[in-house]
């Protein structure tokens, strides 16, 4: 692109000047400036890559002294001669979360994105983006301590009637009746948290759907709701997706507010409602520098179980988002 | 939908007057009589849902009882939009009211959260609490809370985030400008990792940290360690957020730069860049403000202390987030106390950021706005809808 011209050669009265050389290879210092760019751009790739490397190396033991049992183990007995430990707990608290969360925080957080592309008035709409991107901004910890000291003694009442008058559903069956600290709780704070980043994502897509089409369904006489599902919905789906794909991404990884909220005990139930269970995330908070050499690379396994799920995950969520930004997934 | 079968006129008669088409309905309306249904509907919902909620099978919880009272008002609304409207007007309807509440869900739950700390935190809240830290503390004094404070986690915060900021920041705005002004082979590849990373689990950065250079002694637990586990997780955000702000720089200035003789990297340097300025800058702070309340990486890098220690590179640091989570389940109030002390001063940190962040990036954000093509609000807002007794299914198999 830099284009030098060489005009060393050209007599100042020459009645016929030689030919202009036009040089159209880069300068040394743009190739300097290239390479550090894409070094630096490479560089998070070699991150990524390092932080997988090195999450199997260090876990590995733990692989050797369970074998194929660390997946359907659980506990953290590291200690002693005859360890026990595994990820199938946690890795079944994580994933529970997780639906639990996007259960709660999908319909918030789509309807919420409508609002904000379609309904809000146009002199209040910047200043409600603000707010959801500062809901994101709150630190993790104090979601959590909300969720500890004022959504769960105010949740556990409808815990509690969920579990009487649905019981016939299993997953809303209590057995061992204390329903704090349950799955359904820390899911319930996590979905909450998850809100802001599928909102803002779903916004996004949703504000690029073409106005032709929106104007083309409004003149048809579509009532707004019928445009949105119509027009703006289809073609912002794969964003959507994508989004939501996000959040679940960040659901499994959610750490500390569910720490606070679940402590830690490893219980796979399908009772929702009930105390107990764990989650990877937690469980490492909780436990890491504890535990000997087994317990670091149980738990450092364990992260690496977290980072692989939740890599693919985002990977293909941020495909998904990357196409549907760019316009190449909109067809008509 | 409706249909009107008229008989043929009598024989001879007059000429019948001309049927008058019916009215149009404009399914956006909303007067007195919409607003006075939508509040009879959600008080006789409310109604309804006490007899059967408290009086019937005598439950409690206000949680349940908001749920099942929302729940019947959408439903009520409904049947009454459906019968005094139609059926078209009444879905639209529903869907308004739900997408409303939505929305006031999140900003109302956003508002409790930083009111409820704050009202939990303000009555305790004393200046010395930024002056002291943790290391006079006595459970048993009388005036516990006045002896201890959470200056060295302010102080390791900052530290900390300073630090990943400084290494994080060249970096981010290095791969942003090899994203948007460079380009090449491995864009899309580099574009996708660095969004996938940004979701990269707090607690796994700080893991990574902890293996790759504390485990093997090459690092002891410091603020240099946290930082560099908080730099993780700011270079995909601050990269991300920058490369948005480097594309709506327009091209035009790359041209006359380049077509003035520039080399590439003077037009990135003094050209794209002071151009982006305040929106880099708006990146940063938003970056910063993330990564000032992370708790989870710093658990195995910095570890947390109890005393005041100014240096970044050897032995543990406390940081705020760390004081919330190690008082936060205690048993002691006055641990609780500080817990929420801590938690109050972070979130006014990120508060600040933030704030600082919106108020620098006002310009370029309003200009990139209109710039861009909208959601076309501007024709269909005055735009008046027709009959709905149209033959085509709008609603339906669209695509």
């Amino acid at each position: 692109m830099a284009i030098a011209t060489d005009t060393a050669g050209l007599p100042p009265s020459s009645p016929t000047p030689s030919p202009i050389v036009v040089r159209n290879d880069r300068r040394t210092d743009d190739k300097v400036f290239r390479g550090t760019v894409r070094a630096a751009g490479l560089g998070s790739l070699v991150l990524l890559f390092f932080i997988g490397l090195f999450l199997v190396l260090r876990g590995l033991p733990a692989l050797h002294i369970m074998g194929w049992r660390f997946f359907t183990t659980s506990g953290y007995q590291t200690l002693g001669a005859h360890p026990s430990f595994g990820v199938e707990a946690s890795l079944y608290g994580s994933v529970v979360v997780a639906l639990v969360a996007l259960a709660v925080g999908v319909p918030i957080a789509i309807t919420t994105a409508l609002f904000l592309s379609e309904y809000a008035p146009p002199w209040s709409r910047r200043t409600l983006i603000a707010l959801v991107d500062l809901a994101a901004a709150v630190p993790s910890v104090i979601y959590g301590l909300w969720g500890f000291f004022e959504l769960q003694p105010n949740i556990v009442g409808f815990s509690s009637w969920m579990s009487h008058h649905l019981a016939f559903i299993p997953i809303f069956k209590v057995v061992s009746p204390p329903v704090t600290a349950s799955l359904f709780i820390a899911g319930l704070v996590v979905g909450i948290m998850i809100v802001p980043i599928i909102a803002s994502v779903s916004r996004e897509v949703f504000s690029l759907a073409p106005p032709g089409e929106r104007e083309g369904a409004l003149a048809l006489g579509a009532t707004r709701f019928q445009m949105i599902r119509s027009v703006v919905l289809p073609f912002g789906r794969g964003g959507m997706i994508g989004a939501i794909m996000l959040g679940l991404g960040r659901a499994l990884g959610e750490t500390i507010a569910v720490a606070i909220i679940l402590g830690e005990t490893f219980a796979i139930s399908p009772h929702i409602l009930q105390h107990g269970g764990t989650t990877i995330a937690s469980l490492i908070a909780i436990h890491f520098p504890s535990g000997g050499p087994h317990g670091i690379a149980d738990l450092l396994m364990c992260g690496f179980v977290l980072f692989l799920l939740t890599m693919v995950i985002n990977l293909a969520a941020s495909a998904i988002v990357n196409r549907s930004r760019s316009g190449a997934g909109v067809e008509l | 939908m409706s249909t009107t079968t008229l008989s043929p006129p009598p024989l001879g008669a007059a000429p019948v007057t001309p049927i008058r088409p019916p009215s149009p309905v404009r399914p956006r309306d909303f007067g007195m009589k919409d607003a006075a249904l939508l509040a009879l509907s959600a008080l006789s919902a409310l109604a309804l849902v006490w007899v059967v909620f408290y009086q019937l099978t005598l439950l409690s919880g206000a949680f349940g009882f908001l749920v099942c009272w929302y729940a019947v008002f959408l439903a009520m609304y409904w049947l009454a939009s459906a019968q005094m409207v139609d059926r078209m007007a009444a879905s639209d309807r529903v869907v308004t009211v739900a997408v409303v509440t939505g929305a006031a869900v999140v900003i109302g739950l956003l508002l409790f959260v930083v009111l409820w700390v704050s009202f939990k935190a303000v009555p305790h809240f004393s200046w010395h609490l930024l002056t002291k830290d943790q290391k006079f503390f006595q459970i048993l004094g009388p005036h516990a809370l006045s002896s201890v404070g959470v200056a060295h986690a302010v102080v390791g915060t900052l530290e900390q985030v300073g630090m990943a900021a400084l290494i994080g920041v060249p970096v981010a705005v290095a791969t942003a400008v090899f994203l948007n002004e460079v380009g090449g082979r491995g864009t899309r590849l580099v574009r996708t990792v660095v969004t996938a990373m940004s979701g990269t689990p707090s607690v796994i950065a700080g893991v990574f940290i902890y293996s790759i250079l504390i485990i093997n002694h090459v690092l002891g637990y410091s603020g240099f360690a946290a930082a560099l586990a908080l730099f993780v997780l700011l270079l995909p955000l601050v990269t991300r957020t920058t490369e948005e702000v480097l594309r709506v720089v327009p091209s035009g200035l790359r041209e006359a730069s380049l077509a003035l003789g520039a080399s590439e990297w003077r037009t990135v340097w003094s050209v794209v860049l002071p151009t982006a300025r305040s929106g880099v800058i708006t990146a940063v702070l938003l970056g910063v403000a993330r990564a000032a309340g992370e708790t989870a990486p710093l658990l195995f890098t910095a570890f947390g202390s109890q005393v005041m220690n100014y240096n970044v590179f050897s032995h543990p640091q406390g940081a705020l987030p760390l004081v919330v989570w190690s008082n936060v389940r205690q048993a002691e109030p006055v641990l609780v106390t500080l817990a929420f002390e801590a938690a109050f001063v972070l979130l006014v940190i990120v508060l600040v950021l933030f704030v600082a962040a919106r108020v620098l990036g006002r310009t370029r954000t309003r200009g990139r706005r209109r710039g861009r093509t909208g959601n076309g609000r501007l024709f269909h807002r005055n735009a008046q809808p027709v009959p709905i007794d149209l033959p085509i299914d709008i609603g339906g198999n669209y695509r």
